[in-house]
């Protein structure tokens, strides 16, 4: 039986057991899911969008819970230690909703945020409305929809805003081979919210994590991501967005662990003047994969995306970046720039770099660039003529390199983890803790 | 205002016409549509070539046929019926092959004047040699006698074949392999004729060496084969130019260009491209499937490609550089317009081998009408390329609000010294430029040639002066009176 | 103390400066002119210890030491300072931050017990006074989005903090009004000191009305053509650098001639 039977039949066995086993939509979907999962198999190179990033080994391997992992607890109170008192937290081990862990009480009226499995019991049509289907869906984000445990299920309501972030914490603890989870972010119009998501800890072996987002008009969502986990993780991560008229969406993405890190994010402006920020950092060394693929659609007129990836690629990593921005025939005036920018550090590193302009409108303004290379000889020299010696100022300048793109994210005390993640990850970074 | 706007502007510089669009009628020797062993043998045969030669053919006919068509590139078409094809047409002549000019058929040196290309030498054309190639087989090759003063060998490839057996066979297919790509290995099944050139050890070519390519005959396919190998410290500058006559069915044209540079020479080799497009509802035109591949074998070799890509239905070609030796240096210029119906899909592959090689990728798309235009790119510097360098600027010009441009660009780095750096740009022509322009009392059709013309500079100044006067023709500096 | 001999230096291969002599003393202030490409910013460079440009002959004596065997950073903290024409933009890295490891940098060098960061942000706070910058610059990334004139009072600021031995001005005065270039100048007096030398580099002689030189040099074609005392900056405003081409190219011609 080749694993992929072995996962449909993995699917069969557990589906009652699923949240929302009750729910006929939901288990046409998870069937279609499974079918589909079934039909395309894991992604192999030969597939354009994986090109770089073959899940083919999946196929050969049995996947077996991890070994060790942190207690829940600890891995959350080292967490909760950079944050303000008044944050809001929902956490997740293993998979499933931790209540004990979760700090919800101070939400203001007209904000819900619980564990999806809840939602799926109190308001099964509003979620109904906004879990999404595996129609289009590359094969793990399908495998995602069918056999999803859990996951955050937030809803804002016209107007509401939520002032500090809400910190949805996946931790992975022992017992789970796999965990696959949802989250969904309803955004009514003119609300306003951070949500944080943190992967933390020696995650599940496979871990796939949805997570989609509704902007209605003028709505102002902000997403952050923090991904480090141990390096026996694959992690497989779709973030996707969908904007109304006037909305924002801003995606921050922090990825400094796991073997194997692949992140699908994606927006779609459905509106007329929406604006995106996409913004992302992935640290990786050792033997480590990381892709992030992003998508930008401008489907409709007005809309303004800045685009900004950074890559620091160590040991015998590689990273990987591909990002796409469409501009339909309707969607003019629009404003884009993409960057992508790369620094190896090593002789047995790899960076690969496709950022990717598609556009049939004529009235646009696009750009984009990439680049691969070193530290800046000036900036080395002026460090090097001001006493500080060569090593300490390669790692300044990697650094720097890299929190330029930590500096975008606006909440203060997320910026500050941001960094503080930075140098933990990088080489010197202890000797440089000043700068968090 | 009753100056025209923008959209007549550019509704006047749209509407060109293709103006080598006429066809030569001659007598042909043609053989039948389709494609066999068959048909290979006869080809072969015609040509009087050697059994090796017919071996590869076959080997790479057979591969061929193993292989399915790439369907990666962003262009449509119904797919192709290769048995629906004339592989082999030649004009008809008393001999095997014209010896000299005066046994060419007067009527084709009067198309190839026609074409702006005059083959009779007494018409020097600022001191281009020329090889021209109608329809499968070469017709003319003029200057032979002045360059084989210094050792050159240019000829047609079936001449080269027969005269230079041994230099055909040590580097034949070592750039581009029988087996590369779908279209690289149907031509290497039945490629008819091209142009062969052979610059040896510390020569520098003397004049510009220049193949005119013309497809006339109805029906038939181009496959043309182009070998160029620049021994130690050799140098050419070569110019490539084609047209065919407008006709409703598509033609296909899947050529080969094979160049090798050896240490410290130095190979530039530019088109003019303007195959027929197709008329302004698509129907038409050339199917331009081109490999071209040039190997910086030598160290310090230097290979530059530019190209102006105006004509073909759809143009696939993605001229490329494997940079070997050690401090060697790929350049890929390239102008593409797209127009009506036309799809491009062009750009370049720089593959750095060697240390400290450099490569510069610069790219202008204009797409006009509903015309498509592709760039698409791949640098990629392997484990053992160190202190390579790479620069790439890609821009696009849109011109009506139902083309599309598309950058598509691969970068893959395996050397932390390496620098690559790639940049992009999608615009328009802008309302206030062109009343700027035309403020200053410039027609509005002038101020859009002005700016298309000043976006292509950077590249038409790599150009030779002739193509380059040419290429700006092409792409419509004299609009003068076609705008009321 | 510090004796230049000879100095002979290229970059990519091309000879910029051939055979400069110059002996400055402790406590002096020295002014290089020279026109444009006559080499005065590869000499700062080279002293400095950029690494693209290749010492083709000569030495550089400062104190008994070979200062031309130290990397750069050494020369830092043993008190060789280079203010930068145009000081490098470091986005990402806080002024405070760079300060504060540059100035213990250099005091760890010297035996002096590191800042800590009270202590720290109490110096570079009075420092910044003298220079009239803002305190905001401490929080900001080093020279980012500063305007030209915050970008030299950094530079200023830099040097008062690492308390040099000899201080390397390279057209200082370069993109400055003549606002900001008295507020840089009398920043610079304020640290001249009988156990400081200064080499001033500059293209025009105004700096000069603000920072009064004991001697002045001019550079031509990599070497030094013509020495004096503050009237030759004077007549060099009043003629011009023609007639010092001129020379400096007889000059070359001549030594072309004898070697």
């Amino acid at each position: 039986m080749s694993t992929i039977d072995a996962w449909v039949a993995h699917q069969r066995e557990r589906a009652c057991q699923l949240p929302g086993a009750a729910l006929p939509w939901l288990a046409r979907r998870r069937a279609d899911a499974i079918a589909r999962f079934a039909d395309l198999g894991w992604p192999t190179s030969r597939l354009e969008g994986w090109r770089h990033t073959s899940l083919a080994f999946l196929d050969q391997q049995a996947l077996a819970a991890p070994a060790f992992a942190p207690h829940p607890a600890f891995a959350l109170a080292t967490l909760r230690a950079a944050f303000d008192e008044g944050d809001h937290w929902l956490v997740f081990v293993d998979g499933r909703f931790a209540p004990v862990l979760s700090v919800t009480g101070m939400l203001p009226a007209g904000v819900k945020a619980g564990a999806l499995s809840e939602a799926l019991n109190s308001a099964p049509d509003a979620v109904e409305a906004a879990f999404g289907s595996a129609d289009d869906s590359a094969s793990p984000y399908a495998l995602n929809l069918a056999l999803c445990s859990d996951g955050a299920f937030v809803h804002l309501a016209r107007g509401t805003a939520l002032e500090q972030p809400l910190h949805l914490v996946f931790i992975g603890a022992t017992g789970a081979a796999d965990t696959h989870l949802r989250n969904l972010i309803v955004a009514d119009a003119n609300s306003e919210a951070t949500v944080v998501e943190h992967h933390v800890g020696g995650g599940a072996t496979l871990g796939t994590v949805v997570t989609r987002v509704q902007a209605a008009q003028d709505a102002r969502i902000t997403h952050v991501k923090l991904q480090q986990q141990d390096a026996q993780a694959i992690h497989l991560a779709q973030i996707e967005a969908e904007q109304a008229r006037g909305a924002y969406f801003a995606s921050h993405s922090l990825s400094f662990g796991a073997r194997l890190a692949r992140n699908d994010i994606r927006t779609r402006f459905a509106g007329e003047g929406c604006e995106t920020l996409f913004n992302g950092l992935y640290h990786v060394d050792g033997r480590r994969h990381v892709d992030h693929h992003t998508l930008i659609e401008h489907a409709r007129p007005l809309g303004t995306s800045r685009e900004y990836y950074r890559g620091l690629v160590d040991g015998n990593a590689r990273g990987v970046f591909a990002g796409r921005i469409i501009v339909a025939q309707d969607a003019q005036r629009t404003d884009a720039i993409q960057r992508c920018d790369n620094l190896l550090l090593s002789r047995l590193a790899e960076a690969d770099a496709r950022p990717e302009l598609e556009i049939y409108a004529d009235d646009v303004k696009c750009a984009h660039g990439a680049t691969v290379g070193q530290i800046d000889e000036d900036a080395l020299f002026y460090l090097r003529a001001r006493g500080i010696d060569t090593d300490h100022a390669r790692q300044l300048l990697t650094y720097a390199f890299a929190a330029e793109v930590i500096e975008r994210i606006a909440h203060a005390a997320v910026r500050k983890r941001g960094r503080g993640l930075l140098l933990s990850s990088l080489p010197g970074g202890a000797r440089m803790e000043a700068l968090q | 205002m009753n100056a025209p706007t923008r959209n007549e502007a550019l509704g006047a510089f749209l509407e060109q016409d293709y103006v080598a669009g006429f066809e030569t009628r001659l007598e042909t020797d043609t053989v039948p549509k389709g494609l066999s062993e068959d048909v290979i043998r006869t080809i072969s045969a015609r040509k009087g070539e050697p059994e090796w030669l017919l071996d590869w053919r076959l080997e790479a006919y057979r591969h061929w046929l193993t292989m399915t068509p790439p369907l990666w590139a962003a262009v449509q078409f119904p797919p192709v019926d290769f048995q629906d094809i004339v592989y082999y047409s030649a004009p008809k002549s008393k001999t095997d092959g014209p010896k000299s000019l005066d046994e060419v058929d007067p009527e084709l040196l009067r198309t190839f004047e026609k074409l702006g290309v005059p083959l009779h030498e007494r018409a020097r054309l600022a001191g281009v040699a020329v090889d021209a190639v109608f329809d499968s087989v070469s017709v003319a090759t003029t200057f032979k006698k002045e360059l084989g003063e210094h050792g050159i060998v240019f000829c047609s490839f079936s001449e080269a074949v027969k005269e230079h057996p041994a230099l055909v066979r040590q580097y034949l297919g070592t750039v581009v392999p029988p087996g590369d790509n779908f279209y690289a290995a149907l031509n290497s099944a039945v490629f008819s004729d091209g142009s062969f050139v052979f610059i040896p050890k510390g020569v520098k070519c003397p004049m510009e060496l220049s193949t005119y390519f013309r497809i006339n005959a109805r029906d038939t396919g181009q496959f043309e084969r182009t070998l160029i190998i620049a021994e130690e410290g050799a140098s050419v500058s070569y110019l490539e130019g084609c047209t065919a006559p407008m006709r409703d069915e598509n033609q296909l044209h899947a050529a080969v260009v094979e160049l090798i540079a050896l240490d410290d020479a130095k190979i530039k080799y530019s088109t003019v491209q303007n195959w027929y497009p197709g008329d302004k509802d698509g129907k038409g035109g050339i199917y331009n499937f081109v490999t071209k591949r040039g190997d910086c074998r030598g160290a310090r070799s230097h290979i530059s490609w530019t190209q102006v890509e105006t004509g073909s239905a759809i143009t696939w070609k993605y001229p490329s550089v494997i940079l070997r030796g050690d401090d060697s240096v790929g350049d890929f210029h390239s102008v593409a317009l797209t127009n009506n119906l036309q799809q491009a899909d062009t750009g370049t592959k720089m593959i750095h081998m060697g240390r400290n090689t450099r490569s510069t990728i610069l790219s202008k798309g204009i797409s006009a009408g509903r015309g498509s235009n592709t760039f698409r790119g791949l640098v990629r510097v392997t484990p053992k390329a160190e202190g390579a360098r790479n620069y790439t600027q890609c821009d696009s010009l849109l011109i009506g609000d139902r083309c599309a441009a598309h950058t598509f660009p691969t970068i893959e780095v395996r050397h932390p010294t390496a620098h690559v750096e790639h940049e992009a740009t999608t615009s328009r022509i802008g309302e206030d430029q062109l009343f700027y322009a035309m403020q200053r009392g410039i027609s509005a059709e002038d101020a859009v040639s002005m700016i298309v013309n000043g976006f292509c500079r950077e590249v038409f100044k790599e150009l030779p002066m002739e193509f380059a006067v040419e290429a700006q023709k092409l792409l419509g500096v004299s609009l003068e009176g076609s705008v009321g | 103390m510090l004796k230049i001999n000879n100095l002979h230096a290229a970059v990519d291969g091309k000879a910029i400066l051939m055979g400069l002599n110059l002996e400055v003393g402790s406590g002096e202030v020295h002014a290089i002119m020279g026109p444009n490409g006559s080499g005065k910013s590869t000499l700062a460079q080279v002293l400095a210890g950029r690494d693209s440009f290749t010492v083709t002959d000569g030495s550089v004596d400062w104190d008994g030491t070979d200062l031309l065997a130290l990397p750069a950073e050494e020369r830092a903290r043993a008190g060789l300072f280079l203010a930068f024409q145009y000081p490098v933009e470091i986005p990402g890295v806080s002024n405070a931050y760079f300060l504060k490891a540059a100035v213990n940098a250099v005091r760890r060098h010297r035996g002096l017990p590191e800042y800590d960061a009270m202590d720290f942000l109490a110096r570079v706070k009075a420092e910044m006074k003298a220079v009239g910058m803002k305190e905001e610059f401490l929080y900001r990334s080093v020279n980012e989005g500063f305007s030209g004139g915050e970008k030299k009072r950094n530079e200023v600021l830099q040097m008062a903090l690492l308390e040099p031995r000899l201080a390397v001005l390279d057209e200082t005065d370069s993109g400055l009004d003549i606002d900001a270039l008295k507020i840089v100048a009398e920043g610079v007096n304020r640290l001249r000191s009988p156990e400081r030398s200064m080499i001033v580099i500059t293209h025009y002689q105004r700096l000069l009305d603000y920072i009064v030189p004991d001697k002045v040099h001019v550079l031509s074609q990599g070497r030094i053509v013509r020495s004096g005392g503050r009237e030759l900056a004077l007549e060099l405003e009043a003629h011009g650098y023609g007639w010092i081409d001129a020379d400096g190219k007889a000059a070359a011609a001549a030594s072309g001639a004898r070697s």
